[in-house]
């Protein structure tokens, strides 16, 4: 998977975790939490969608680098980067 | 001692399978509309069900419909429709004096068996197990959810009463305004019980559930060809409040609940036993200072199970048997067995009757079990009474738990 293709995965996890939410804006840098509506039990949905979809294990004390879009990316293109954007869901 | 404060329903709000208001709801009795059609569930595969078609983001978000139950976007739908009913908004209340007691049959099957189903995609791999299994099968549940939707901070809780439940809600919350614990009561019961094969499934191995090609004709008791429970889903939530402070606001009184009674059988974990629901039934006429002969309309309990109906009509002509104003009908057979609801949408169904004189009736009698005889069963059609004064609501469950309320029309 690309950047590009992550972004979009962990943004169409986020739109079934948080529908009522416009992800239109979301900028990369900013914390996810500070721009929707996010608590701990949708961010543990966030690393559960993770873990079905793409089969990453995100310890807990790794966590934090989720915080953000950039973090995201960060974080899960080395471990993607191998794996076909296309899965079953 | 002072007399105990009376109490009224100012207010009502119910998701049935055959109505999401109680004028749409009140239409399909009098016309005879079932709200019992084909189901699928995993496992049992094709059955039949009572299934609910209300607005369920009326009153919720997407996410919190995501986040929380059936039972509890139910018992949310049935909180905004009873408040709005009653012409009141949660935020200009005191929002710690309102109490919220939900009835419940079972609570929990539906997500247990829902993340079992998940974890066995992953061949048992507790890491795939949900973190909201803890928060959605809490017994709390359907109140909490009412809660945290309405910012209610009152006492708020389930009550576990197999199929008696609706009617414990609405007894609980009486006692609760009487109490002077709270100010508003939201009380009756919720079922989600169609989304959980294992009820279908115990149902079945119990020879209980019922079968029929044509679904509307499937839950038919007091019926000879009657061979057992349609499940269904549903709610019925009730604004309760004490006389004084209805009048005060100059609320739409519906209905007072002038008597009940809750005893239990001790004898059988499934078998109802005639005796003990006279009983019920006469307690709860003691209460409300009436004898048989003076109440118009028995909603019975009749689940369309061979002996369950039996039993019942037992205990209905040795109660009734003498009244020859009473009438008797059923609204099960309408939309099958509401669980949880069952008491509280029974009874909803039953109300409109002090304004609009009708009493609605059991439908799918085509060849009346002479063991179920009763007198002035209102079978097929409904029948016109003219002046109605008093319902008696019955609602029994397993373990052998039995209900009785009391409505009177409002004489001021």
């Amino acid at each position: 998977m690309s950047r590009e293709e992550i972004i979009d995965a962990i943004k169409d996890i986020i739109r079934t975790i948080a529908p009522d939410e416009d992800l239109s804006g979301l900028k990369s840098d900013l914390r996810l939490r500070d721009q929707i509506a996010l608590d701990s039990m949708d961010f543990l949905d966030i690393v559960m969608e993770l873990r079905k979809r793409y089969g990453v294990q995100v310890p807990e004390e790794d966590y934090k680098e989720l915080a953000t879009l950039d973090g995201c990316v960060s974080y899960l293109h080395p471990r993607l980067k191998d794996r076909p954007a296309k899965v079953g869901v | 001692m002072s007399p105990l404060p009376r109490i009224v329903i100012t207010g009502i709000g119910l998701a049935s399978p055959n109505g999401s208001s109680l004028p749409e709801y009140r239409k399909s009795l009098l016309e005879g509309r079932s709200g019992v059609r084909k189901w699928s569930i995993r496992h049992v595969g094709e059955t039949l069900a009572g299934v609910c078609e209300f607005d369920a983001l009326r009153w919720q978000k997407k996410k919190e419909l995501r986040r929380g139950t059936r039972a509890g976007s139910i018992s949310i739908y049935c909180a905004g429709e009873a408040l709005k009913d009653a012409g009141l908004d949660p935020a200009a209340l005191d929002r710690s004096r309102i109490g919220v007691y939900i009835g419940t049959t079972e609570h929990g099957n539906v997500e247990t068996e829902n993340q079992i189903h998940e974890v066995a995609q992953y061949q048992f791999d507790l890491s795939f197990w949900s973190h909201h299994h803890n928060p959605r099968t809490v017994a709390n549940n359907p109140a909490g959810e009412v809660t945290l939707a309405f910012g209610i901070s009152g006492p708020a809780y389930c009550i576990g009463a197999a199929c008696a439940a609706g009617n414990l809600g609405l007894i609980h919350g009486a006692q609760m305004l009487q109490l002077g614990e709270i100010d508003q009561a939201l009380g009756g019961g919720v079922s989600e019980s169609i989304h959980t094969f294992g009820i279908f499934a115990s149902f079945r191995a119990q020879g209980a559930l019922a079968s029929n090609a044509v679904p509307e004709r499937a839950s038919r008791p007091f019926d000879r060809d009657r061979n057992g429970i349609v499940v269904s889903e549903g709610g019925c939530l009730y604004v309760l409040e004490r006389l004084e402070d209805a009048q005060r606001r100059g609320a739409r009184i519906q209905a007072e609940l002038v008597g009940w009674h809750v005893n239990s059988d001790a004898a059988d974990f499934v078998l109802p036993l005639a005796e003990r629901q006279n009983e019920c039934m006469r307690g709860a006429l003691k209460r409300a200072q009436l004898e048989p002969g003076e109440v118009d309309i028995v909603s019975s309990h009749a689940t369309a199970t061979p002996q369950g109906d039996q039993q019942e009509c037992e205990a209905l002509r040795n109660v009734f048997g003498d009244s020859a104003r009473t009438r008797i009908n059923n609204t099960k057979s309408f939309i099958g067995h509401a669980m949880g609801a069952a008491g509280a949408l029974e009874l909803a169904g039953n109300l409109p009757s002090f304004e609009d004189g009708w009493v609605h009736p059991t439908i799918n009698v085509d060849n009346l079990d002479p063991a179920c005889e009763v007198r002035n069963l209102v079978t097929n059609q409904p029948q016109r009474l003219g002046r109605v004064d008093h319902i008696l609501n019955l609602s029994f469950g397993m373990l052998g738990i039995n209900s009785a309320v009391v409505l009177r029309r409002f004489r001021g």
